[in-house]
């Protein structure tokens, strides 16, 4: 497979093992123009990309248009203020709009799930799911493929463990989605009240100890903490959570020796990971950023040469 | 005028058979064997159809006053006449709320101007809806209101609720009850399962309306009001019922074509014709609340027709209103039940005539000699492909656009006029 049928990427869960394997392929050939004198090639020369972040961001949008760049592309940020009109006015609208000005790719973050799902229905151009609501977040999890894939080199037998407010978290949708059909073992663990109901089904286990999910782990990723979301009453403190929850020294004696931590950041330091270990030697945290250009750049390229429109 | 050579079915009055109907005066003058009715003359040719009870829906969203956008009273009952309902009880959360006897008679008035079918409204239990002090209940019922509810705004303060019961209780009126316990729905847009965890959207947990169904089962038996549940969604409900009925508690409940029709699968494209409250379920709830209307545990069946400006529902899926339009595509759902084997035909129109008619008892839902002459003409095998930009509703917000379906109303009689006449273009 060379070429990736499909106009948009608005989640893992519709891809197929190849489709991925196509992606991190292409990732891993594009990676080498990131070491070069000149960071830039022409291959998306006279193509448009939009960045449209309805929702706060400041690495995964700094990334898409740093690998847009390295392209090519023209890239446009265009942040709508969510206060200045409803959200509904300005999903509708910004998309009608920005599809008439006939864009080859369109980048969206939106605070609610189903968003991009509903602007790709909208326009032509090419859409890149760059996080909806709690529901997916592909460039995460396939930058997480590849910061793996480089490390283990293989998926099949890996015992990955993700840890945090998993209801909640769009990355952990992702991840599961795309582990486990690269023929990963899957863990999830946090208290009760952030695992969503059948989670299991997905084909993973689901622990509420960390202890649990992280034995013999060979990838632990641990998701963010909101602290906003705190105020709906889903553990007591911050400080209880941590004694739980938070990947310590101690607790990682448990995983394999040559384990690696992950994190799709920012990370709360203190709170669901210790800073010995986020700065320690396992940590591939720096390494998902950099891994996270490479695998924009292949999405783009790949979506942008239009094959699957 | 004589109705001839069609299959008269009346669950009412047990009538099932080849009968010809005469109407005189607006009412029904005789029911008689096949063949006593004039070869010529005024008369309808119902050969191959069914002439049932006009159809009654006791749960609908007419928006007038206030939502004219979204819908009147004139386009409300033309979509009504058009799916074969010829009474329509509507629902109070209008603008200003018909909770005062102004707003009922503003309401009948309009419905007797420019309605085509026959309009019941329901009063609201609590001033503007906020479940914090009781409408005027008794002057309301005195205009004519058949019903009272709060309707999606359920009444959280259950000191409330059991006054508002007895209250209603002293006029007879029957208290309809949205059941969701709304601190448990929290942010919830869907039903809380797998689908809702796959799509990443907030879920509502079925417990939200089994625990307020249990609420007002208590409160029921408290007070001896006749309690009437809307649009029953789970198998936990129906347990609840189940029970409540045994013990002898006065209660009574509807379910919604859709809610017996799709799961909470049908979510999973974001559309957000598929959001409403109470949201869909999986497969053993809808497998649940069908075997609950066939056995008689649930005696209605009750569209919750809720008409929303496409500009309303074009939005991200959190963002959307909650509900649907159902006067049109009601029959022909229910219909394919019955063409499934799932539902008997005498049960579906029960529940679609006499079922609803007797819980807000008024006259309707049955064809015997004297009543009203509100009569429905069906045409079982009519092949149809469900097209919105046909509705007479005002609105298009309908998760079924494209079905095919069998089994539609043809001709729609309201007091002997004829309304609705699929042959002549529809509505007359």
């Amino acid at each position: 497979m060379t070429t990736l049928a499909k106009k948009d990427l608005l989640g893992i869960e519709q891809l197929t093992r190849e489709e991925i394997e196509l992606i991190l392929v292409t990732a891993q050939s594009l990676r080498e123009i990131q070491t070069r004198e000149i960071k830039k090639v022409p291959t998306l020369r006279g193509k448009t990309v939009v960045n449209l972040f309805f929702e706060a961001s400041t690495r995964t949008r700094m990334s898409f248009e740093i690998a847009a760049k390295r392209l090519s592309a023209d890239t446009i940020n265009f942040s709508p203020s969510a206060s200045s009109i409803s959200k509904a006015e300005t999903l509708i609208d910004t998309a009608r709009n920005i599809g008439a000005m006939l864009p080859d790719v369109i980048v969206v973050r939106h605070s609610q799930a189903g968003a991009p799902e509903m602007l790709s229905r909208m326009v032509s151009a090419a859409v890149i799911n760059a996080g909806d609501g709690a529901h997916e977040h592909p460039s995460q999890a396939l930058l997480d493929l590849l910061t793996v894939k480089e490390k283990k080199g293989r998926f099949e037998g890996l015992k990955v463990a993700i840890v945090g407010d998993i209801a909640a978290s769009r990355v952990a949708r992702s991840d599961i989605y795309a582990f486990t059909k690269m023929g990963a073992e899957v863990r999830v663990a946090g208290p009760p009240t952030m695992l969503p109901p059948g989670i299991e089904r997905l084909g993973v286990k689901a622990y509420t100890n960390i202890r649990d999910a992280i034995a013999d782990a060979d990838v632990i990723m641990m998701l963010r903490i909101q602290m906003e979301r705190h105020s709906r009453v889903l553990f007591p403190t911050i400080r209880e959570y941590s004694q739980f929850f938070c990947l310590t020294p101690e607790i990682l004696r448990l995983a394999r020796e040559d384990v690696i931590i992950m994190h799709p950041g920012p990370i709360n330091r203190g709170v669901e990971i210790s800073s010995e270990i986020a700065d320690g030697p396992y940590s591939v945290i720096l390494e998902q950023v950099t891994n996270g250009l490479a695998v924009r750049m292949a999405i783009l390229y790949l979506l942008a040469s239009g094959s699957g429109r | 005028m004589w109705i001839v050579n069609g299959r008269l079915i009346d669950p009412a009055n047990k009538i099932d058979g080849d009968y010809d109907l005469r109407i005189e005066n607006g009412r029904v003058a005789a029911v008689a064997p096949r063949g006593e009715g004039p070869r010529e003359g005024e008369r309808i040719d119902a050969a191959g159809k069914w002439i049932v009870p006009g159809l009654v829906d006791m749960h609908t969203h007419l928006r007038e006053p206030g939502f004219e956008y979204k819908e009147s009273i004139g386009t409300g009952t033309r979509a009504a006449a058009s799916g074969g309902f010829t009474s329509v009880a509507c629902m109070a959360n209008t603008n200003p709320v018909n909770d005062s006897p102004a707003i009922t008679e503003f309401i009948l008035g309009k419905a007797r101007k420019e309605g085509v079918v026959n309009v019941f409204p329901i009063g609201a239990v609590t001033k503007g809806l906020a479940g914090e002090s009781l409408a005027e209940m008794g002057e309301m019922k005195v205009a004519g209101i058949v019903g009272v509810s709060d309707d999606g705004n359920t009444i959280m303060n259950a000191a409330v609720a059991r006054r508002a019961f007895e209250y209603a209780g002293m006029f007879g009126l029957v208290v309809i009850s949205h059941c969701e316990d709304r601190n448990l729905s929290e942010e919830g847009v869907m039903h809380e399962g797998f689908v809702s965890t796959r799509l990443g959207l907030p879920g509502v947990p079925a417990a939200a309306e089994e625990i307020m169904v249990s609420r007002d089962l208590h409160l029921a038996e408290l007070t001896g009001a006749r309690l009437h549940i809307a649009h029953l969604s789970t198998a936990g409900s129906v347990r609840l019922l189940r029970e409540a009925r045994d013990r002898g508690i006065d209660v009574t409940a509807e379910v919604s074509p859709h809610h017996l029709t799709l799961t909470d699968e049908a979510v999973s494209t974001y559309d957000t014709n598929a959001k409403m409250t109470p949201p869909l379920r999986p497969e053993r709830d809808v497998q649940a609340v069908r075997d609950a209307l066939v056995d008689g545990t649930i005696d209605a069946i009750a569209t919750d027709h809720a008409p929303h400006s496409p500009v309303e529902k074009e939005v991200e899926f959190n963002a959307a209103p909650n509900g649907i339009i159902g006067l049109e595509t009601a029959l022909p759902l229910v219909l394919r039940l019955v063409h499934e084997g799932r539902l008997p035909l005498d049960t579906a129109l029960r529940r679609l005539t006499a079922g609803p008619a007797r819980i807000l008892r008024i006259d309707k839902g049955h064809l015997s000699v004297g009543s009203d002459a509100d009569v429905t003409i069906i045409d079982p095998d009519f092949e149809l492909e469900v097209d919105p930009t046909r509705f007479y509703s005002k609105s298009r917000n309908t998760p079924f656009a494209g079905w095919k379906l069998r089994g539609r109303a043809v001709c729609t009689i309201v007091g002997g006029r004829t309304v609705f006449d699929l042959a002549r273009g529809g509505i007359l």
